[in-house]
């Protein structure tokens, strides 16, 4: 268990798909204007992820290597339509706001990319802790993106009101502010991972 | 006139890249050289015509009139890797300088969100065939447009000195951010159109 | 247990036994979501509709009907009622010419041709800016901006900047004039509902002499099964 657990943490901090691998970039920036909407965004990718790690690590004997990456695909696009369904049946309103993205999780290069470089190869076990600790990093950091852009945007987190709205500044809201604070992130990530290393 | 406003909001108000957030990946892996830009932008223009034709297709003859809609995403995304696949094939025999020179970016389209993203918006926003083509074109014009200034920025950045932790990728971002912020002017030009 | 070979035979077996699988599997999934779907998308017209018009106890949405609203188009229009008698319609309104393209409005008035309330249901104006149109034109404590409680009749609704009564978002004119459009929108369709309600109450049961296209197999509150 203990080896599973390191693979857990592992996609949480050492390997986090925004902040060291550079992965899945686009629902980061897009999804992230509120701290509610990161986090549910980053929980369905993370369902997808684990659906999907699992199943393919199951089928990885009965897929002939030429056809594998269409063969992920469409297992991939299944779970990102169940959760689709599921999202518009039971939380339309938060399903609303993630718009477009919701879809976009089968070509977020996180999923398909851990199909092929880990579940592909090994256990199914392993491959479902792999699966949640990446979704858990990339929740992660779309939540800490999503609270920073609304308190610096509007003075709120999570809908709870910190300093008035006036001394927000709109831009973080917007498209700027949402590369400008994963930048800036990302930069400060680095510098602490330096820091250890050194 | 109606198109002329579609294109506009398509590739300056509304770009794909700076307002939209879709394509961010390849935005940031292949900006580093105009000349791959330029290429990337080419086989994007290509795929993403090609592909919104097909899917538009696919969604009104078949989705629709057997009730399938929720087989939207699953069906999309392999026509889009199939195309992906047979431009491959075809861009390797007319022109094996293009292909070497975009490598592994090239079946990366498939995973770029902007072809799936565009294929899903002109069916939710209702367009025509002909409208769609429109923003199809338009959009991958944008972007390669948006590529093409980011590269021409980047190659720039490369040669100046940048703090350490600010090197790399987020300085590449803060610079997309501020670009943002400048076609963020552009908003309401379309009502000149009106 | 090796890898399967990439013969031609097992790559089309194994991608067809995939694709039957899934494809059994997302259609068990729609079935089961398809009508918690179709409610949460009622529930939420039936929630705008709720903040826009006086108390009902009727569904306005299986009663609703299309009604022109003016240069060749036409939208929908919800009748609120308490018993039989009408109290209230609400017009799920739009206007094209906002600052980023269409913005959809309900728009509720009383019986006295009164603004009750409206509710803004989609947009894509600036945030900050034309966006404040949810709250700014029923702001209560300003007489100037408000159009809750406006008697139509008197006239369509303008901006102060083009002769009106209304205070326009400051820095967000063109929101402004696109909304306050989409409300005598809906007063256009109003008029026709009232109409069409009065022909009906004194014209025998033909359901052609008014232009409404009711949208339930019933065919509108008259005809009675």
């Amino acid at each position: 268990m203990n080896s599973n657990l390191k693979v857990l943490v592992n996609g949480i901090i050492k390997e986090n798909p925004i902040f060291v691998l550079l992965l899945g970039m686009c629902p980061t920036l897009a999804t992230t204007s509120s701290a509610i909407n990161g986090m549910s965004m980053g929980l369905a990718t993370m369902f997808v992820l684990v659906c999907s790690n699992a199943a393919v690590s199951m089928l990885k004997n009965l897929i002939p290597d030429m056809v594998r990456i269409p063969a992920y695909i469409v297992v991939i696009a299944t779970f990102v339509t169940i959760i689709e369904m599921l999202m518009n049946a039971y939380v339309p309103a938060l399903a609303d706001s993630l718009g477009i993205f919701i879809p976009l999780i089968v070509v977020n290069c996180i999923v398909l990319g851990r199909a092929e470089a880990f579940a592909s190869k090994r256990s199914v076990i392993s491959s479902i802790f792999d699966g949640a600790g990446m979704g858990l990093g990339f929740t992660f950091a779309l939540t800490l993106l999503g609270a920073l852009r609304e308190l610096l945007g509007t003075g709120r987190i999570f809908s709870l009101g910190l300093f008035p709205e006036e001394f927000g500044s709109l831009l973080f809201i917007l498209a700027p502010g949402a590369f400008i604070v994963l930048g800036y992130l990302i930069a400060i990530f680095n510098k602490l991972q330096r820091d250890e290393a050194n | 006139m109606e198109f002329i406003g579609i294109i506009i909001v398509a590739i300056f108000v509304n770009n794909v890249v700076l307002s939209q957030f879709l394509g961010i990946c390849p935005f940031l892996g292949v900006s580093k050289k105009v000349d791959t830009a330029i290429g990337m932008g080419l086989a994007v223009t290509f795929v993403l015509t090609i592909a919104t034709i097909v899917t538009f297709l696919l969604q009104k003859g078949v989705l629709e009139a057997f009730g399938l809609e929720y087989l939207q995403t699953i069906t999309f995304i392999l026509v889009i890797a199939a195309l992906v696949q047979m431009v491959e094939i075809v861009l390797k025999k007319i022109s094996p300088a293009l292909y070497q020179a975009l490598g592994v970016f090239l079946p990366l389209i498939t995973t770029n969100c902007v072809i799936l993203g565009v294929a899903i918006l002109v069916i939710q926003k209702e367009y025509s065939l002909l409208e769609s083509v429109v923003y199809a074109v338009a959009t991958a014009i944008g972007y390669a447009m948006a590529l093409v200034i980011f590269s021409s920025i980047r190659e720039q950045l490369a040669l100046t000195k940048v703090p350490k932790a600010i090197q790399g990728i987020p300085v590449a971002l803060i610079t997309a951010g501020i670009m943002a912020m400048a076609f963020m002017g552009f908003s309401g030009i379309d009502q000149v159109f009106k | 247990m090796a890898k399967l070979e990439s013969t031609f035979k097992n790559m089309f077996l194994s991608l067809a036994l995939i694709c039957l699988t899934v494809a059994v599997l997302l259609a068990q999934v729609n079935k089961m979501t398809a009508k918690p779907i179709a409610d949460a998308k009622a529930m939420k017209l039936q929630g705008a509709i709720g903040e826009v018009v006086p108390e009902f106890d009727n569904d306005p949405v299986a009663e609703a009907f299309l009604m022109a609203a003016g240069q060749g188009d036409s939208i929908l229009v919800y009748p609120a009622k308490r018993g039989d008698a009408i109290v209230g319609y609400a017009m799920n309104s739009y206007s094209n010419n906002g600052f980023s393209g269409n913005i959809q409005l309900m728009v509720g008035l009383d019986m006295e041709h009164r603004v009750v309330n409206y509710a803004v249901l989609q947009h894509a104006e600036t945030p900050g800016l034309g966006s404040k149109m949810s709250e700014w034109f029923r702001d209560e404590g300003r007489a100037s901006r408000s159009v809750i409680g406006r008697d139509l009749s008197a006239g369509p609704l303008a901006v102060t900047n083009d002769g009106g009564e209304i205070d326009a978002i400051t820095a967000s004119t063109i929101t402004s004039r696109a909304f306050l459009e989409a409300v005598n929108r809906a007063y256009t369709a109003y008029l026709e509902s009232l109409k069409a309600q009065s022909t009906e109450a004194s014209a025998p049961i033909t359901g052609e002499t008014t232009k409404r296209e009711p949208l339930t197999e019933e065919g509108g509150s008259n005809n009675e099964q």
